[in-house]
This record gives structure tokens, C-alpha cells and sequence, in this order.
């Protein structure tokens, strides 16, 4: 099986350039993306860089573009795709070397949302107790591995990397807007009140297409709007 | 920067609003006058000059163009500042179109005036 895969080091290369491997797929017995890219780099060309960790879609290392989608390429079955395999770096973000890339934007939007529970009530003796139906609120926010696939499938994160917070910043943005245990609802909606933190999203998708846990950042998106209008009339 | 018609402190929220609002005003005009055209075959001038004539569909008309041009404004300030980054490009650019929707604003008035 055929596979184009993106080469650039910034060292060495004036641009990058798309080099050819061919893998009997069989032979090494590659089920997923990564599997044939770790063939590659052992018996093809071990100059090829690319990050993995888990290979089982927890860690988020792997988030590339793999015939023009965003992915993880540890769970993506390489017998749901066409050949030849085209695997880009995740786009909109500078490229390091190869499929990796400088994911500072991407983190530096994260942290924007203080990503972390907020709470001025005096401590309890114990924990902070919540009912199961507000734990239930946050079911499909918290899931959210960080591994960038919705962010650089956007297009107003491609223009506007360091305004716009991006869909995976949105979803945790959400994710403690509505945690039950948060304190800071009103600072965070403020915080997000500007043209472009929340309302560059002009509502493309392409992260719910794209999400690697079948998460969905546009509704998280549109409840922080709502909560937004109904907080100012 | 023309940052934005809606108010001093640009805020996101509003514009969000305005171009939801101006949309739900502009589907219900256009919606309106589709179906009259639908239902009277054979309109001639002076039908056409009648229902122009009446206070109402000025009023009407004025409200539609404003929320054109509302809509218009917001939808353009957000490609600019997509695709735009060159700030002197892009604050020309914002003025013409600013001025440009403010003239057709007047320029609308003048022939609903005129009717």
C-alpha cells in the first residue's frame, strides 16, 4: 500500500516536499494509521518524525491530517481509507519537522479559558459533593483528549490563531460553565464576550466532523452563547 | 479602526444578536412580498406604485434596508478581519464599505421618499 507522506526539516530542506513508502500492510500486519507509520520509520526511513504515545486514541499525540481529515492516527483503520495514504501535519500550525507540530497556539487558547475548577465558597470539611444529574451535564465535555484535530480543522482558527480560542478551548470552556462546583460562571462568560474568543465560530463544524471521541464543541459553543444572551437581558 | 456602527464597545454578543434579529426581519419581509407577487399575476405600475404609496410598506421597507445593511456590516467586518491583516489595507477597506452602506441607506430613503 502506497503512502505520501509530508517531509520537512527545517535544517536540511529549502520546503517541504511529499515522499513515497510503499508497505505490504499485510506482511507487518498494519491495522491502523500508526501501525505503518511505525513500519516505516524501522525498516523505510527512520528520519521520519511523528509523535505517539498511547496508540489507542487516549493520549492525543498522534492527531494528523490523513487524506485531507484531521485524525488520530492510532485509531484510524487503514482499511476505511483510499490509497494512496496522504498524511499531512495537522494544518495551520508552524511544522517542526515532519508530522509535528508547534502545538504553542493551540495551548496558549487553552489556558485562555482557565481550564480549572474556580471556587470562592469556604471549603468543605470533605469534598464538593455534586448530584448526579450535574455530574450528568458533564458528560461529552469532559472527554477531551487535547490532541488538536478540531482547532486546526477550523477555519476561523486558521486565520485567527491568536484570537479565536478554537473549538477544543470552547468545549472546556463549557465543560466548567457548567459544572455545578464552579463559582466563576459570570468572569468566565465575560472573558469570552469580545468578536472573536467565541463568536469568530461561525458555526463550520468541521471540529464535530473531525473529533476523534465523537465530541461535539458547536453545541458546547451555541450553550455558552445562550447562557451569554440570557445572562445580559 | 472602524471597529464597528453597533456601538463603542464592539462587543461580540451584539453583533451575534443584530445579525440574527436583522435576519429573522429580512426573511419575514422577503417571505412577505414573495407570496403578494405570487398572488397578484399580471402586477402592473401603478399596483406596484400603490403598495409603495402606503405608510406602512415604508416603514416596512426602511426596517428591511437597515437590517440589510445592518447585517451586511457585521457579515463584512468579520471577512475582513479573516482575510485582512494588513491594517492599513483593511481600515480603508472598512471605510469604503462603511461609507458605501451609509449611501445606500440614504440613497433607499430617497426612493422610498420619492415614491
Amino acid at each position: 500500500m502506497r503512502f505520501s507522506i509530508y517531509r520537512y526539516n527545517p535544517e536540511t530542506d529549502s520546503k517541504p516536499y511529499m515522499q513515497n513508502f510503499d508497505v505490504d500492510v499485510k506482511e507487518h500486519s498494519c491495522n491502523m494509521v500508526l501501525d505503518a507509520l511505525v513500519v516505516i520509520k524501522n525498516i523505510g526511513d527512520d528520519s521520519l518524525t511523528f509523535r505517539r504515545s498511547c496508540r489507542e486514541g487516549v493520549c492525543g499525540s498522534d492527531g494528523m491530517n490523513i487524506n485531507g481529515k484531521n485524525a488520530l492516527a492510532c485509531v484510524t483503520h487503514i482499511s476505511s481509507l483510499k490509497e494512496p495514504i496522504i498524511i499531512r501535519p495537522l494544518p495551520g500550525l508552524p511544522v517542526v519537522r515532519d508530522l509535528v507540530v508547534d502545538m504553542t497556539q493551540f495551548y496558549q487558547q487553552f489556558e485562555k479559558v482557565k481550564p480549572y475548577l474556580q471556587n470562592t465558597d469556604p471549603e468543605p470539611a470533605k469534598e464538593r459533593l455534586q448530584s448526579p444529574e450535574d455530574r450528568a451535564k458533564l458528560d461529552g465535555l469532559y472527554e477531551c483528549i487535547l490532541c488538536a484535530c478540531c482547532s486546526t480543522s477550523c477555519p476561523s482558527f486558521w486565520w485567527n490563531p491568536d484570537k479565536f480560542v478554537g473549538p477544543a478551548g470552547l468545549l472546556q470552556a463549557y465543560r466548567f460553565i457548567a459544572d455545578s462546583r464552579d463559582t466563576a460562571k459570570e468572569s468566565r462568560l465575560a472573558d469570552l464576550v469580545d468578536p472573536f474568543s467565541l463568536f469568530r465560530c461561525r458555526g463550520i463544524m468541521n471540529c464535530v466532523d473531525v473529533c476523534p471521541k465523537g465530541l461535539n464543541p458547536t453545541k458546547a459553543i451555541n450553550h455558552i452563547k445562550e447562557l451569554m444572551l440570557k445572562d445580559s437581558v | 479602526m472602524v471597529k464597528s456602527v453597533l456601538g463603542v464597545s464592539h462587543q461580540g454578543l451584539t453583533d451575534w444578536l443584530v445579525q440574527r434579529v436583522s435576519a429573522l426581519v429580512m426573511a419575514v419581509y422577503s417571505t412577505s412580498l414573495i407570496i403578494y407577487l405570487l398572488t397578484h399575476p399580471g402586477l402592473e405600475f401603478t399596483d406596484w406604485h400603490t403598495l409603495f404609496s402606503h405608510a406602512w410598506m415604508k416603514i416596512a421597507s426602511i426596517l428591511f434596508i437597515t437590517c440589510l445593511l445592518f447585517h451586511a456590516w457585521v457579515g463584512i467586518w468579520t471577512v475582513f478581519t479573516d482575510y485582512i491583516k494588513n491594517f492599513v489595507l483593511g481600515l480603508i477597506l472598512q471605510t469604503l464599505v462603511f461609507l458605501g452602506l451609509v449611501s445606500c441607506f440614504f440613497w433607499a430613503l430617497q426612493i422610498l421618499w420619492g415614491v
